[in-house]
């Protein structure tokens, strides 16, 4: 058998703007894990010493994770493998659970597939969903919401932020709104968490998804809060783990290793990380302007705060998404087309085609920049010079072959 | 410390571990992104994917990640009742299933299909006639698991698959998460199986990953919808420093396999043979090839598994009672209750489970502390 050649002098080394597809894990949360997977190797269901040691670890992160959101107990956390398995969860799950409430659920255009593809399966199953639109700047109105919301609501499902254009929701209105109605609240904080300070007392979240990869930590592991006295069955069913709202041995070293991402991002570094990330937009923006790029963005800049601070779309006039991606791959610059998470697809985002239209020429000729922890203003300067360089040399060529 | 409880988890190897580490620190790019990040993880998975395929006999694209055992379990039975509705609403499986097998068929049956759980016999194993006997024209699927987790049986695979190639549209699902490595492979990889689900913390991978194998032609729904990744089927960004790291550990596992299954034999029986000899001791996983060859079933009357359990971690020894997931609740085996065995001995019975680093030495090691405890369990009682 060929042993698959995996060494440290493979790593790319470029500069990395998709930080919302996936980031580095941060060198403590590796550390971490790799003191849980040499010995705390118990399982954390089993009796004996070494499975309550993995408890015990078990336990004290799911305390670090319930406080990082201001949950009124730790007993609301439930361990997932990732966003979507705490997307599906949520939506699938509630609506089987709630039916006889009634089988109308609200979201909006522009979520993540996670939530829109159980959204289409569960409307084949005769549930009817209510797709809110969104302006050119990505965000939904109040008013549609109001309007939207019926007696026979059982479910709303709308993300904190979006993870190609960054627009916030206004997640605490609608829990305002929703706080006396018989709907769930869901919400998709899979880009959000570790950049906001979420509260979900404060903002009267039912439920909240997130995933431990977005913020420095291991792959498939996330979490699913819920308030206490909302009950659905499980998704994934089984043994007891997870006081049967979750079944699988517990993944006690990832879990370890989420809370120490989670604890890393303390209120103070996440306000410095915000503050950071919203320069780096504004590096790029007068950047671009100063280099005569004509461009603009898919979204908005506003305030540091206003939209997520790490992710920036913009519209690169007249040069292909795929072109402008693969130029600057080769130059050693990493973005997105649109969502990674569609995996490997160059389809239509639908994003941008709630936003702007079918036939707008944003679709085919915008780029995202999203900003991790690693990312430098040198980085970002490079960047700037490159597709400025990019758009120069394209532009030439066009006007050469005229 | 001895560390006999193998079949609730292992610990991770070394090797493996340092795999996870590379992988995490040098492709963590996510597989699904169109540039070199993505390109060099996306590289790296499907690697690690042949490589698993390849060391199964499976082709590529039949091999699908998920995050564990439960999770494929779920999958196969829902994804295929999901998939299949309109063909049947009939399942069968056994009265000896893990729970994550049991607790899917039962929410199935409140989603209105019906399931036919077929009995055991003292060993633990259906018969091949019963099951031809509960198959209707309205089965769609038939879940068999290949070797029981609280004693080790192993089912009557190769006439299983005798009955089912007569059936040859009914999905037949195998849980293979306590089969891999022990010697069952040609039992398992029959050329009838459509669907069979491992868990890589039972084999020193790390834990929250697992796979499925998938029949190529078999269609199945998904359980994650979403971003599509595994080719549509499961959707999450892929775990590529756990699914790098699982086919390490199944390439560790599998190198010298028959070596290993015979060491695992034969400390299981130098333990068997010395405890039967105890007048109050009832062996569950007898001595006959019926059995998985690292796990060994047994009680001792009038002492509760728990007191067995933690008599024996007083000595740094780790057993178990019949199963990690339901070691916490004070239930008795449910493999044992479809065994009709009196409740009184089933609460005594505990289990050990091996896997390939265990010695000749812990199992003298094991014995001598046994004849201890038997000797003060005596006085107690
Ligand atoms: C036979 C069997 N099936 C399924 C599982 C579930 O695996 P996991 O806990 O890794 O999800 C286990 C182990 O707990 C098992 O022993
Ligand atoms: C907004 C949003 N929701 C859900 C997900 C799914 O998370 P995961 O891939 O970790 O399952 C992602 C990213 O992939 C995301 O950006």
């Amino acid at each position: 058998m060929q042993e698959i050649h995996i060494d440290n002098s493979n790593a790319v080394k470029e500069i990395y703007l998709d930080n919302a597809a996936t980031t580095p894990m941060a060198p403590e949360v590796l550390a971490e894990m790799m003191d849980k997977m040499a010995n705390v190797y118990g399982n954390a269901s089993t009796l004996y010493g070494l499975g309550r040691q993995a408890h015990t670890v078990m336990e004290n992160s799911r305390q670090v994770i319930a406080n990082s959101i201001n949950a009124a107990s730790d007993e609301e956390i439930i361990f997932t493998s990732g966003g979507s398995e705490g997307d599906n969860t949520a939506i699938t799950q509630t609506a089987l659970a709630r039916q006889s409430l009634g089988k109308h659920i609200i979201t909006t255009a522009i979520e993540h597939e996670a939530v829109l593809k159980p959204l289409h399966a569960l409307e084949e199953q005769g549930f009817d969903v209510t797709y809110l639109p969104v302006d050119e700047h990505g965000d939904i109105s109040l008013d549609d919401f109001k309007a939207a919301l019926r007696d026979d609501t059982i479910l709303v499902t709308i993300m904190m932020g979006n993870n190609e254009v960054g627009s916030r929701m206004p997640i605490h209105e609608i829990g305002e709104i929703l706080k006396d109605h018989q709907a769930w609240f869901h919400t998709d904080a899979v880009q959000t968490y570790g950049l906001l300070d979420i509260d979900v007392q404060r903002d009267h979240i039912d439920m909240l998804s997130t995933s431990a990869h977005k913020i420095n930590g291991p792959k498939m592991i996330g979490f699913l809060y819920k308030r206490e006295g909302i009950n659905f069955p499980s998704l994934i069913k089984g043994g007891d783990q997870e006081e049967k709202r979750r079944a699988g041995t517990e993944n006690v070293p990832a879990i370890a290793g989420f809370a120490k991402a989670a604890e890393l991002l303390t209120p103070e570094a996440k306000a410095e990380k915000r503050a950071r990330f919203h320069g780096f937009k504004e590096q790029v923006v007068k950047g671009l302007t100063d280099n005569g790029v004509d461009f603009e963005i898919n979204g908005s800049l506003g305030d540091e705060g206003e939209n997520l601070d790490h992710v920036l779309n913009i519209w690169i006039k007249g040069i292909s998404t795929y072109v402008m991606q693969t130029n600057l791959d080769l130059a050693g610059i990493a973005v997105s087309g649109g969502s990674a998470c569609t995996a490997g697809s160059i389809e239509p985002s639908h994003v941008l085609t709630a936003m702007f239209g079918e036939k707008s020429p944003r679709i085919a000729e915008s780029i995202r920049l999203s900003f991790g922890q690693q990312t430098t203003s040198d980085e970002i300067a490079t960047f700037v010079e490159n597709v400025s360089a990019i758009v120069k040399r394209l532009a030439k060529n066009h006007s050469e072959v005229k | 410390m001895i560390y006999f409880d193998n079949s609730a988890t292992t610990k991770a190897a070394p090797e493996v571990v340092d795999t996870y580490a590379k992988v995490s620190a040098n492709y963590w790019g996510n597989p699904s992104s169109l540039h070199k990040f993505g390109e060099q993880a996306f590289n790296l998975l499907e690697q690690s994917r042949q490589q698993i395929a390849d060391l199964i006999g499976a082709k590529l694209s039949e091999i699908l990640f998920t995050s564990g055992g439960t999770e494929g379990d779920n999958w196969a039975i829902k994804g295929t009742a999901m998939a299949k509705r309109e063909f049947g609403n009939h399942l069968i499986t056994t009265e000896v299933e893990h729970p994550a097998v049991h607790n899917s068929m039962e929410q199935l049956k409140q989603d209105g299909f019906e399931v036919t759980y077929l009995p055991v016999d003292e060993n633990g194993r259906v018969s091949a006639a019963d099951l031809r006997a509960a198959i209707k024209p309205s089965t769609i699927l038939v879940s068999t698991m290949a070797v029981n987790n609280e004693i080790g049986a192993v089912q009557p695979l190769d006439e299983i698959a005798d009955v089912l190639r007569d059936f040859p549209r009914i999905h037949w699902h195998i849980d293979a998460v306590q089969g891999i490595g022990k010697g069952l492979a040609d039992k398992i990889f029959n050329d009838r199986v459509d669907f069979v689900t491992f868990s890589g913390h039972k084999f020193h991978a790390p834990r929250g990953i697992g796979f499925m194998y998938k029949r190529q032609g078999r269609t199945i729904a998904p359980l994650m919808a979403g971003g599509g990744q595994e080719r549509n089927l499961r959707s999450g960004t892929e775990n590529l420093p756990a699914i790098a790291a699982m086919a390490k550990a199944l390439r560790l596992l599998l190198d010298g396999e028959a070596d290993k299954v015979k060491r695992q034999r034969d400390i299981r029986l130098a333990i068997l043979h010395h405890v039967e000899t105890f007048p109050n001791v009832t062996i569950f996983s007898k001595d006959l090839p019926v059995f998985a060859p690292h796990i060994l079933c047994f009680a001792i009357a009038g002492v509760r598994g728990e007191t067995i359990v933690h008599a024996f971690e007083e000595h740094d020894i780790y057993i178990s009672t019949t199963s990690a997931c339901s070691s916490k609740k004070h239930v008795e085996s449910s493999t044992l209750q479809a065994m009709k065995v009196d409740d009184g001995i089933a609460t005594s019975a505990v289990r050990i489970s091996l896997d390939e680093h265990n010695t000749m030495a812990e199992a003298t090691e094991f014995n001598r502390v046994f004849d201890e405890l038997y000797t003060q369990f005596a006085k107690l009682n």
